[in-house]
């Protein structure tokens, strides 16, 4: 299973070579392997069928609950067989697609690398796997997006996809963190049996509002559903691999994989049943109003998505049936019908409804996929979406009375559109008069026909005898979204019923939406276009914007390039920090003993304290520079008056050299000017004294409260007999702790390398 | 006795002194560079292995027993560190040889980047906390000489902002151990604590007190909000190598310190000290990664993440759980080689098309996908997506965060590795997929371009970044022996007892 999950990684690797290899059938002998996939994969259908699911296991980070467990059952496999069955087609497909395209190989280690991460994403059983899987299609999604990566239009709408999904999966990762702790498993297969532990727990709603935010914007949900349409910018199989049959249902997979989790609550049912039926309905008319090929398809996906979530909302036994169905025959028709607009574009050169006409005879059969799958997509008798449109509204009849209303009132209005929109699909480009395009159009090649006449003629099939898929996978896959078994009876006749109704209801005014299309989409446009600038996506935008602004702003205020500023602010949190530190946690006042100070000490201190205070408001240079001078041998003295005569002496020479180095350069040095404001002068002298005050403080509390003696008891005692040195201080400097002193000798000599490179590197600049 | 310990000190100590001897060699001391570099490594790995095997490895320096002597201690905290920096120092002296300009190479580059390590090591390695800080001055003083090398104005200006604020850290921390000294009696870190132990609830005001201390002057060192200004004003001025190794290395120093006190010195008050802690790990993630969004220079970006990066360190730190401390120290392994690792790149980038501007860049994906590939192996990294190396250490601080009901903290951790996941996305849309700009905006003609991405010296660029990109891969892939590693640092660095123990055979 592993091998099974990772191989697309592993082809990925070698695809550029193998692709190069097979020149013109590259597609071909890619698709070799999803195809193997998809037989291996339908292996496992009877005993999935029997026995409801299975485990494999394989250890990544044990240590944190990570590993690579794959759990089969009628739902995961079903995906899987989705996943791999459509790859194979959009892989060959491809390959005639992209021929000239000079990045037809990257394209194929990438659509691959996808293809192995969605697989993961649907079969694995642990959380955090399927989390890295998530990723990994969100990052695979946005090369493909961007693959025209040249157009900046193609670039925005890849950024676009990337933030939304990853900006979900961020959350979901919460969200699953949050699951793992309120189940006590990183493992679906347990916490499909912890459900009433998890609703139990504070943390359910938490949880489930992250966990839905990641579904959301992964399955393009109002209100995030904009990245989508955005998403066409990528070429056409990948539209239809990622953007229609696969990876937007991701977010809709998630919901009815944890349904038996999560579900049966109040707030399940609300949010997932409203914005599910809210997103059908927006999708349905953004759907009506495009004309665009794709971005029709686009919306019309969304509504699809919107349905799917709606169904798993309702979470009665007819709406799991009806969600596995729909998922089903939305894969097969939606699937067909990209690769039918890619074909168009493809022959054409047109991407526009309004610009294509009357293509019957020059595309026979492309013109019969699409009008088989365009009747799929309305729900019209005897193909397999009709199956799933009446459990649709089976479903949103039975649903609990609180949302039953709305969800119906919404189902029906949306199929309607859903009709139109069918009929612009299938008819439009075929029938009518002929209008000329920029290409000259033939019927597309094998490799380009091969999914959609395959996908479209499934779809017949599963119509004229829905036993089969219910028998061979839709029961199990029904049976895991529910978490109990479920009972089908998949049929296209059930004689005549309300659903049945609806569905004429629906055909009849979706061909008079159709006959009116421009006259609908005017009004549409008429009504929405004004509000759209308050729209979800120009929230999107606001976000960005307000980054860069904030991020703006920010740099301005902290990093404003003044040295003086960043100091200032260093110093500010220091002593605030420190002050409030001391008067919260440790409020003593020092007493100082100044008893013992004698009058030579305070006269140096004073001298001191004096010539710092001189050498700040001085303006003669020379005077500053002596009046440091006075600070330092101040300083020196102190060291001398308290047994430190080594100390005292390095410290005169020190500043002795300061000095001189300092009047050497003394006409060098700018003059001294008043260069800040009054204010700005006692602000930062209030700010100096704070600190000085601050370290005074602290160093009598220090004085007074000794812990421990120092053990510099042990360096007077040990200095001669141990280390023969009777000169403590040098005896610690060279040996009691002559590492130190390695350091230092080491500063020494980096500073002169650094001097003497920086003098001779700028002596060098000058000459040139 | 382990001598293992003061081998990676030694080492670099040695071959900068060599490398010294032969000044005007440069032939020599390039050579020294690398099998210096290489020497440190392997005692590094050495020394890691050791410390594994054995727990804490001690080196009584001058067979002076603490804490009257200096000594220098290795848990698996600092074997980690080490083997982190001599990674990047092996790296970066690879690619010095064929980035860094001869001119620059006469005036002592490869010694400086020895002593550099040295210094880094050094830290990392010390058990004394003034002798801590001797090595914290070698690699200050180190720094600066590497960043004013080349003399150019904006290297001046950069370096001189550098130098004074890290000296005010320097003169801070100086300030503090004279404190701690002052209650204390002592500079063994292990009787620090052993001494701290011991006081009573009372007294333990004082020491909070002198604690926030160490944590501005640490702050200051890692780069932590408010205190970050040095960083964003040097790192992009100096040779793409020199900012590589600072990237890697330096303000990893700070956290290291931080990592090293707060668990070891200052536990006496820990919901007080790791509250503020906890605060500045947040705005420090918010505010570096909000500076990247603005700006447009490879480098000034790359900068600005540091900053927010050591913001998730530091929330390791901060949450103060077993968990928590497991995902900082994974996060500054995975931290360390893939920071590196995008200045390396940014320099190759440099190499190439002959500008840092992203408005000057483009077109590098469909001339040359592999050096695309070796960007977005880091980056993505960096930006926490799986299964890098980034991902299992972002996952650990979210998991440790959220059990114990840091909600903010995790939102914000979140929140910032969207924007980090943006900044990049920016720099592959600018540099790798947007067409190369033409015309007057343009640093080169077509070409120049072509010519350009020839050269022998390329290689020398390559090697190190797929190898640093071949870590993050394997950090990501294989994350259950790092983690293993994490786990048992972690697990020492909660145990405060047992480094005591180990220095000075007592038991507290």
């Amino acid at each position: 299973m592993l091998l099974a999950v990772l191989s697309g990684f592993l082809l990925a690797f070698v695809a550029p070579w193998l692709a190069r290899a097979a020149g013109r059938y590259s597609g071909w002998l890619l698709a070799l392997l999803p195809a193997g996939l998809t037989f291996w994969f339908a292996s496992f259908l009877p005993e999935v069928a029997a026995h409801g699911s299975i485990l494999f296991e394989y250890p990544w980070v044990p240590g944190l609950d990570v590993g690579l467990t794959f759990y089969l059952d009628g739902l995961s496999l079903l995906f899987a067989l989705l996943i791999s069955g459509i790859g194979t087609f959009i892989v060959i497909y491809a390959g005639g697609y992209l021929a000239d395209h000079p990045d037809l190989r990257r394209f194929y280690v990438v659509i691959l690398a996808f293809m192995a991460s969605m697989l993961g994403l649907v079969l694995s059983s642990n959380l955090i796997a399927l989390f890295v899987f998530w990723e990994l299609t969100s990052i695979t999604s946005y090369l493909l997006i961007g693959f025209d990566h040249e157009d900046e239009k193609a670039r925005k709408a890849a950024l676009q996809g990337l933030i939304v999904t990853v900006g979900g999966g961020l959350a979901l990762m919460a969200g699953f963190v949050l699951l793992a702790m309120a189940g006590g498993s990183y493992e679906l297969a347990e916490l499909l049996h912890e459900g009433d532990a998890i609703r139990d727990h504070a943390l359910y709603l938490p949880l489930l509002l992250l966990i839905l935010f990641g579904a959301f914007t992964k399955s393009a949900q109002v209100p995030f559903h904009f990245w989508l349409p955005n998403a066409m910018a990528a070429p056409t199989p990948v539209s239809a691999y990622l953007h229609s049959a696969t990876m937007v249902k991701a977010g809709v997979y998630l919901l009815a994989r944890l349904n038996p989790s999560l579900g049966g609550t109040d707030a399940w049912l609300l949010l997932l049943s409203l914005f599910g039926a809210l997103t059908m309905f927006t999708g349905a008319v953004m759907a009506i109003r495009s004309t665009g090929v794709k971005r029709m398809l686009a919306y019309s996906t969304v509504m699809a998505l919107g349905t799917l979530t709606l169904l798993i909302g309702l979470g009665t036994p007819t709406a799991a049936a009806a969600a596995v169905t729909f998922l089903l025959a939305h894969s097969l028709y939606k699937g067909a019908l990209f690769l039918i607009a890619g074909i168009l574009d493809h022959e054409t050169g047109c991407k526009d409804f309004r610009d294509l006409g009357g293509l019957r005879g020059k595309l026979p059969v492309t013109a019969a996929v699409a009008a088989l799958a365009a009747l799929s997509l309305a729900g019209i008798l005897p193909l397999f979406g009709f199956v799933a449109k009446e459990l649709l509204f089976e479903s949103v009849i039975g649903a609990p009375w609180i949302v039953v209303a709305p969800v119906t009132l919404l189902a029906l209005a949306s199929a309607v559109l859903i009709v139109a929109a069918a009929a612009v699909v299938g008819i439009r480009p075929y029938f009518g008069p002929t209008v000329p395009t920029p290409k000259h159009p033939h019927e597309a090649p094998p490799a380009l026909l091969a999914g959609p006449v395959t996908l479209a003629a499934l779809g017949l099939l599963f119509g004229l005898y829905p036993a089969l898929a219910e028998h061979q996978i839709l029961a199990a896959a029904a049976r895991a979204v529910h978490g109990a078994p479920v009972e089908l009876n998949l049929a296209l006749w059930h004689g005549f019923n309300l659903p049945l109704l609806m569905s004429l209801v629906s055909l009849g005014l979706g061909l008079w939406v159709f006959s009116r299309w421009e006259f609908v989409r005017a009004r549409f446009d008429r009504h929405l276009e004004p509000r759209e600038r308050f729209g979800p996506e120009r929230g999107y935008e606001l976000f960005m914007e307000g980054i860069v602004r904030i991020s703006d702003w920010q740099t301005r205020l902290l990093q404003n390039g003044y040295l003086r500023y960043y100091i200032l602010t260093i110093v500010i949190t220091l002593v605030a920090l420190t002050g409030y530190t001391l008067l919260t946690r440790y409020p003593v006042v020092p007493t100082p003993n100044l008893a013992g100070i004698e009058i030579h000490l305070l006269a140096v201190a004073l001298m001191t304290v004096l010539a710092a205070l001189f050498a700040i408001i001085t303006h003669s240079r020379l005077g500053a520079v002596a009046l440091l001078g006075a600070v330092g041998f101040g300083v020196a003295l102190v060291f001398i008056l308290f047994s430190a005569p080594d100390v005292g002496i390095t410290q005169v020479l020190v500043e002795t050299l300061t000095v001189i180095l300092l009047v050497l350069v003394i006409f060098r040095l700018p003059g001294m000017y008043a260069l800040s404001r009054p204010r700005a002068r006692y602000r930062d002298s209030g700010v100096a004294v704070a600190l000085g005050g601050l370290l005074v403080w602290l160093l009598l509390l220090i004085q007074e409260t000794r812990f421990f003696p120092s053990i510099s008891a042990y360096f007077i005692e040990n200095s001669q007999p141990l280390a023969h040195g009777r000169n403590i201080v040098n005896v610690i400097l060279v040996d009691f702790r002559a590492l130190d002193t390695l350091g230092e000798i080491t500063v020494l000599a980096l500073a002169a390398v650094g001097v003497y490179a920086m003098i001779k590197l700028r002596a060098e600049d000058r000459q040139k | 006795m382990r001598p293992e310990v003061a081998l990676p000190i030694l080492i670099p100590l040695l071959f900068g002194a060599v490398s010294l001897a032969f000044w005007r060699s440069q032939r020599v001391q390039r050579w020294l560079g690398v099998i210096g570099t290489g020497a440190l490594l392997w005692s590094s790995i050495v020394l890691l292995d050791a410390t594994r095997r054995d727990g804490y490895l001690i080196m009584h320096m001058g067979d002076w027993a603490g804490p009257f002597g200096i000594v220098l201690v290795s848990d698996l905290f600092g074997a980690i560190m080490v083997v982190l920096a001599a990674i990047t120092g092996f790296a970066t002296a690879l690619y010095s040889l064929a980035s860094v300009p001869r001119e620059l190479e006469k005036f002592g580059y490869y010694p400086l980047m020895h002593l550099l390590l040295a210094g880094v090591c050094g830290a990392f390695l010390t058990g004394d906390i003034f002798n801590l800080y001797v090595w914290f001055e070698v690699l200050l003083v180190a720094s600066f000489a590497l960043l004013i090398l080349g003399g150019e104005r904006a290297q001046m200006e950069g370096a001189i902002k550098y130098v004074t604020l890290n000296l005010l850290s320097s003169v801070l921390f100086l300030s503090a151990v004279g404190l701690l000294y002052g209650l204390t009696g002592t500079l063994n870190m292990a009787d620090i604590a052993w001494k701290l132990g011991q006081i009573d609830d009372e007294q333990a005001g004082l020491v909070t007190v002198i604690s926030i201390l160490f944590m501005v002057s640490f702050g200051i060192k890692a780069a932590a909000f408010p205190l970050f200004f040095w960083l964003p004003a040097s790192y992009h001025t100096p040779q793409v190598a020199v900012s590589a190794l600072f990237a890697g290395l330096l303000t990893k120093v700070g956290v290291y310190a931080l990592f090293r006190v707060f668990t070891l010195i200052f536990t006496q008050e820990v919901e007080f000290t790791h509250t503020l802690l906890l605060w500045m790990a947040g705005l420090t993630m918010l505010t570096g990664v909000l500076g990247a969004a603005a700006q447009f220079e490879f480098r000034r970006i790359l900068s600005f993440h540091i900053i927010s990066q050591i913001g998730y360190m530091i929330l390791g730190l901060a949450l103060f759980t077993p968990l928590a401390l497991v995902g900082g120290v994974f996060y500054i392994m995975h931290h360390i080689i893939v920071k590196a690792n995008l200045f390396l790149v940014s320099g190759l980038v440099y190499r190439l098309r002959g500008s840092y501007e992203l408005k000057e860049l483009g077109g590098l994906y469909r001339d040359m996908p592999w050096v695309g590939i070796l960007f977005l192996i880091p980056a993505l990294s960096l930006a926490g997506l799986p299964p890098l190396s980034g991902f299992f250490a972002k996952f650990i601080l979210i998991r440790a965060g959220l059990e114990t009901g840091a909600w903010v903290a995790v939102g914000v951790a979140l929140l910032v590795g969207l924007l980090t996941l943006y900044s990049m996305i920016k720099i592959w849309g600018e540099v790798f997929w947007k067409a190369a700009p033409a015309g007057e905006s343009a640093p080169e003609t077509v070409e120049r371009r072509s010519e350009r991405s020839r050269g022998r010296d390329l290689y020398f660029f390559y090697l190190p970044i797929a190898g640093l990109a071949v870590l993050t891969l394997i950090i990501g892939l294989s994350a259950q022996p790092i983690y293993v590693l994490a786990e048992t640092a972690a697990g020492q660095l909660l145990d405060p007892a047992g480094y005591i123990e180990a220095v000075l055979g007592v038991r507290p």
